[in-house]
């Protein structure tokens, strides 16, 4: 058996809308090792929230997973029953949300909430599992944790209550945590804390990541491996530094060039062209060649998979060369 | 509110041809009007009657010869008794099929539920009533179709529901009081869980690895029957005042049928009265519902010391 | 729409109109985009109407009961009321039996011995005038009220809605019974308790749709041309606030003859003079324990149907009349 946590192979989960069929996640695959950050990068739409969803066996109708495979530790999660998969989901592997104003059920306390996902997993009384609840506060970095267990949602900011999310996540002390955005809706210095806070506790604990963003800025920080989705597709994939630093796809290249920290002060800042597509009507062959300045005739057919040096993937007929 | 319904009851009828016994002579017409105090300017009446009013006394029955508010205290606990009934059924029933139509709003079994509670709406209670004695009572023979059965002395209240016998006669009054209110809990339960089950919170409780009961027992139910308590307790008014179609037909002996039969016989001040408490009951079950709502969400209950 | 017909004088006032019909979501909707523009709106209002086949066939029984019910006298068999045609040795038949006459009770015959399938059609008749003239009534003094507070607010409108709100927290059912328990019987006396019962509600809707329409530019541009008040409101307001209060008459009217039938089936109704279909109910109900069960069943399946397929025409008029109030 390989030592990765996650091996996800041509995963694809379509949504059958009353439309069509739109192909929110189509034939990607990734893995990741233990302890290992993985950043998944794109814009909205592109399948990124599908991708964590399709792991945890959450994808709501009308969408469904239609082929691949998600092997977890060695499982294949695609084949486990309902109540098998409700063992993993929240025990071994885990997942932030991106609204923390949202996830937290509005009229149940948070010790309730806490507790009662120690005990769907663990075999612990009310008072063990409300001391780990505590503890798990306590680590996330929420002052006065006893009072605070006894509180509501609403009483909570939304930064403190994206904490109480994580800590709930690492309650069972789980192999792999799916980060969907967690700071996307939070003030910028929040952002940065929760941001270190999480890296610190997986550091310490030896879980793995997969953090879910449109936010190059993050990922560069955080994680040592990322996947760049585009249309349901993962486009690129390689280390932080060399994607970021040497892109070889098109997109990759015009995300990074429209980010304004990237630019120089006064220089027009990059931007690319025209609009995300449809998923229910993407053009044929690669998805990105009504944006995409390098198109020609060969971009209509469908590209294929070309590794290029240091374990990298990129998914174009035309990569940037390096030496370009 | 006094002030309505007595303007109510006393001005736009003749109080004079309803209050008196219709086989009266001209001096218990005389004795009447005086001990009304009818000859009076009627700001003076009203006075009377209020003052009346506060110390307890809201008239005498014509018929039953003793205050109307005994009187209507009397038949008040099987009136209770039948409306609690009928809400108690209207959740316990309507709240899981309210919520199933709202989980699988697409199934058959959905689609029936609804058109049902469409029905229910529509239907006019003494009809479904009606239909009721006739196949359960006449055809099936299975439950009687009119009184209360066997009744049980619990602190100085008769109760039917304590005996089998008593729990049979009430089982379709209660369901028949019920039908329209059940709807209703469909209808608020399917909403609410339409959209409650979209909710971020609800895929968080399944990324938790929750099991499906407690998703649906605690974190739904709890969230949907903050709508439903409120409404369903505004309208346990609505079951009382409706259950004088429903007493009518089961021959029930609550106030419902008591009031009706007191309009039938003129029987004005036991009206007044049964008017007089209807108000009242108004007015603590709106309060009552405000206190439960406050227990039920969090939100809007007063900031806690720490905050 | 409506407003520019009754638009009728200043160039302002019909520019805005006609901005305002322009944006009229019904005159966009996607399913009638094949229409013609040639196409007036009630045309296109029908076409959107009759998309739903359940409303379709709604609105065709709707059609045959009022028919069956407005010329009762012409289509029954026989005249229920008139003593020289009922036969007391007839009372209480099976459906389907003859009389000695050789005509067939098709739906049997009451307790005095009148053809059921007559009684209901003018049952039906009675049912039917109360409702409707009731809600017409209301509709008007209620709508009247509405618009009032609409307009001038301030005082009048808090003292208006108070009333209105005090009396919407009591059921129907209640009010109508004390009313009842006033006034005594009689189709008058029914017909004022249902305006009181129903006229509320008319009035909190006229209230809340020429709220919103009363920010609108047109109003203002009627304001600045000087028109008059009452100009204002019944040529210019009313009319925008018509739909919703279609929508609340339809429902509204099935409303009233169930509580009419309520009423008169617990013998505080309509006077035994002219049986409504309550009452035609109530009739049957002591026959019923004797297995009778034809008596109050006909009546009640008459009632029933005429109160669901008005409700559900009104329920489609909701939906058609006011694209974005999904059910």
């Amino acid at each position: 058996m390989p030592e990765s946590t996650l091996d996800v192979r041509h995963l694809r989960t379509h949504f059958f809308t009353r439309d069509g069929v739109a192909k929110a996640v189509e034939d990607i695959s990734f893995s990741l090792g233990s302890g290992e950050v993985l950043g998944l990068v794109g814009e909205s739409g592109s399948g990124k929230t599908v991708t964590g969803f399709s792991i945890l066996g959450l994808v709501d109708a009308p969408g469904k997973v239609v082929g691949g495979e998600i092997l977890f530790k060695g499982r294949d999660l695609l084949k486990l029953s309902e109540e098998e998969m409700r063992k993993v989901r929240g025990n071994q592997l885990a997942m932030v949300f991106q609204d923390p104003m949202m996830t937290l059920n509005p009229v149940l306390r948070i010790d309730t909430q806490m507790i009662e996902a120690i005990q769907a997993h663990q075999n612990l009384g009310k008072v063990a599992a409300r001391e780990l609840a505590r503890d798990a506060l306590g680590k996330v970095g929420i002052a006065s944790p006893d009072e605070r267990l006894r509180a509501y949602p609403h009483q909570f900011s939304g930064g403190m209550r994206q904490r109480v999310a994580i800590a709930i996540a690492l309650l069972n002390k789980p192999d792999l945590i799916i980060a969907d955005e967690p700071t996307t809706a939070l003030d910028v210095t929040i952002q940065g804390q929760i941001l270190h806070e999480v890296q610190r506790l997986c550091r310490e604990t030896g879980t793995s990541l997969i953090w879910i963003t449109h936010d190059l800025a993050v990922v560069a920080g955080l994680a040592e491996r990322i996947c760049v989705m585009y249309a349901g597709r993962i486009v690129e994939a390689g280390s932080v530094d060399e994607v970021l630093d040497r892109p070889l796809h098109p997109y990759s290249k015009g995300l990074i060039e429209s980010v304004p920290s990237h630019n120089q002060r006064g220089m027009r800042l990059n931007q690319i062209p025209g609009m995300t597509p449809s998923l229910l009507s993407l053009p044929e062959g690669c998805a990105f060649r009504t944006r995409c300045p390098k198109a020609d005739e060969a971009c209509a057919g469908m590209p294929s998979v070309q590794k290029a040096e240091g374990g990298r993937h990129v998914f174009c007929h035309h990569p940037h060369r390096e030496a370009a | 509110m006094s002030l309505l319904v007595f303007v109510g009851v006393n001005v736009v009828g003749d109080p004079v041809d309803m209050l008196i016994n219709p086989e009266a002579d001209q001096a218990e017409i005389d004795r009447v009007i005086r001990h009304f105090g009818l000859d009076k300017p009627i700001h003076m009446q009203y006075w009377h009657f209020l003052t009346n009013a506060l110390q307890g006394d809201l008239g005498k029955s014509f018929i039953f010869g003793m205050p109307a508010l005994q009187l209507i205290l009397m038949r008040m606990p099987a009136t209770l008794e039948l409306a609690f009934s009928a809400l108690i059924l209207a959740i316990v029933i309507g709240i899981p099929l309210g919520v199933y139509a709202g989980l699988k709003p697409e199934a058959k079994v959905s689609r029936t539920i609804m058109a049902s509670s469409i029905l229910g709406f529509s239907l006019p209670t003494f009809w479904v009533g009606l239909m009721m004695i006739m196949v359960f009572a006449v055809m099936l023979g299975w439950l009687p179709s009119t009184g209360r059965g066997e009744t049980v002395m619990v602190g100085g209240m008769e109760l039917s529901f304590l005996t089998l016998d008593g729990l049979s006669h009430l089982l379709m009054p209660a369901l028949n009081l019920s039908l329209f209110k059940m709807s209703l809990v469909i209808r608020l339960a399917r909403a609410g869980t339409r959209e409650v089950v979209h909710q971020d919170y609800m895929k968080f409780a399944r990324a938790k690895g929750l099991s499906e009961s407690r998703l649906i027992m605690v974190h739904l139910l709890k969230n949907i029957m903050i709508p439903v308590v409120t409404v369903l307790g505004l309208e346990l008014g609505g079951l009382i005042a409706f259950s004088v179609v429903t007493e009518t037909v089961f021959a029930w002996p609550g106030m419902g049928k008591l009031i009706i039969d007191s309009i039938h016989l003129l029987d004005r001040p036991v009206v007044v009265a049964y008017l007089m408490i209807i108000v009242l009951m108004f007015v603590v079950i709106n309060l009552v519902v405000d206190v439960l709502y406050s227990i039920l969400d969090p939100r809007v209950r007063l900031q806690d010391v720490q905050s | 729409m409506s407003s520019i017909r009754y638009s009728t004088r200043g160039f302002a006032s019909r520019t805005f109109k006609a901005e305002m019909s322009m944006k009229n979501p019904l005159l966009q909707d996607g399913a009638t985009e094949g229409l013609t523009a040639a196409e007036s709106p009630f045309q296109r209002f029908v076409a959107n109407y009759f998309e739903s086949r359940v409303a379709t066939v709604a609105f065709f029984v709707l059609v045959v009961i009022l028919i069956l019910g407005f010329f009762a006298p012409l289509i029954s068999p026989t005249d229920p009321y008139d003593l020289a045609q009922v036969d007391v040795l007839d009372s209480r038949l099976v459906p389907g039996s003859e009389s000695y006459t050789g005509m067939t009770y098709w739906l049997g015959t009451d307790g005095a011995g009148r053809d059921l399938l007559s009684a209901i059609l003018y049952g039906l008749r009675t049912s039917l005038s109360v409702g409707v003239l009731s809600g017409l009534i209301a509709l008007c003094i209620g709508g009247a009220v509405g618009l009032i507070a609409a307009y001038f607010g301030g005082k009048v409108e808090t003292l208006i809605m108070r009333v209105v709100d005090i009396q919407l927290g009591f059921p129907a059912i209640l009010v109508a019974l004390v009313l009842v328990a006033l006034l005594g019987k009689g189709v008058d006396k029914i017909i004022i308790a249902l305006v009181v019962v129903q006229w509320a509600y008319y009035a909190r809707t006229v209230r809340g749709s020429a709220l919103v329409e009363r920010r609108k530019e047109y109003i203002e541009a009627a304001t600045c041309l000087a028109l008059s008040h009452r100009r204002i409101v019944f040529r210019h307001l009313l009319p925008n606030c018509l739909p919703p209060l279609i929508v609340v008459g339809t429902l509204q009217t099935a409303h009233a003859i169930s509580l009419e039938a309520t009423l008169s089936f617990l013998g505080i109704g309509l006077p035994i003079t002219e049986p409504s279909l309550g009452l035609l109910i109530a009739n049957g109900f002591e026959y019923m324990l004797s297995q009778k069960y034809w008596i109050s069943f006909f009546p009640g399946i008459a009632l029933l149907i005429t109160i669901i397929s008005i409700n559900l025409v009104g329920d489609q008029l909701r939906d058609v009349l006011n694209p974005r109030l999904q059910k």
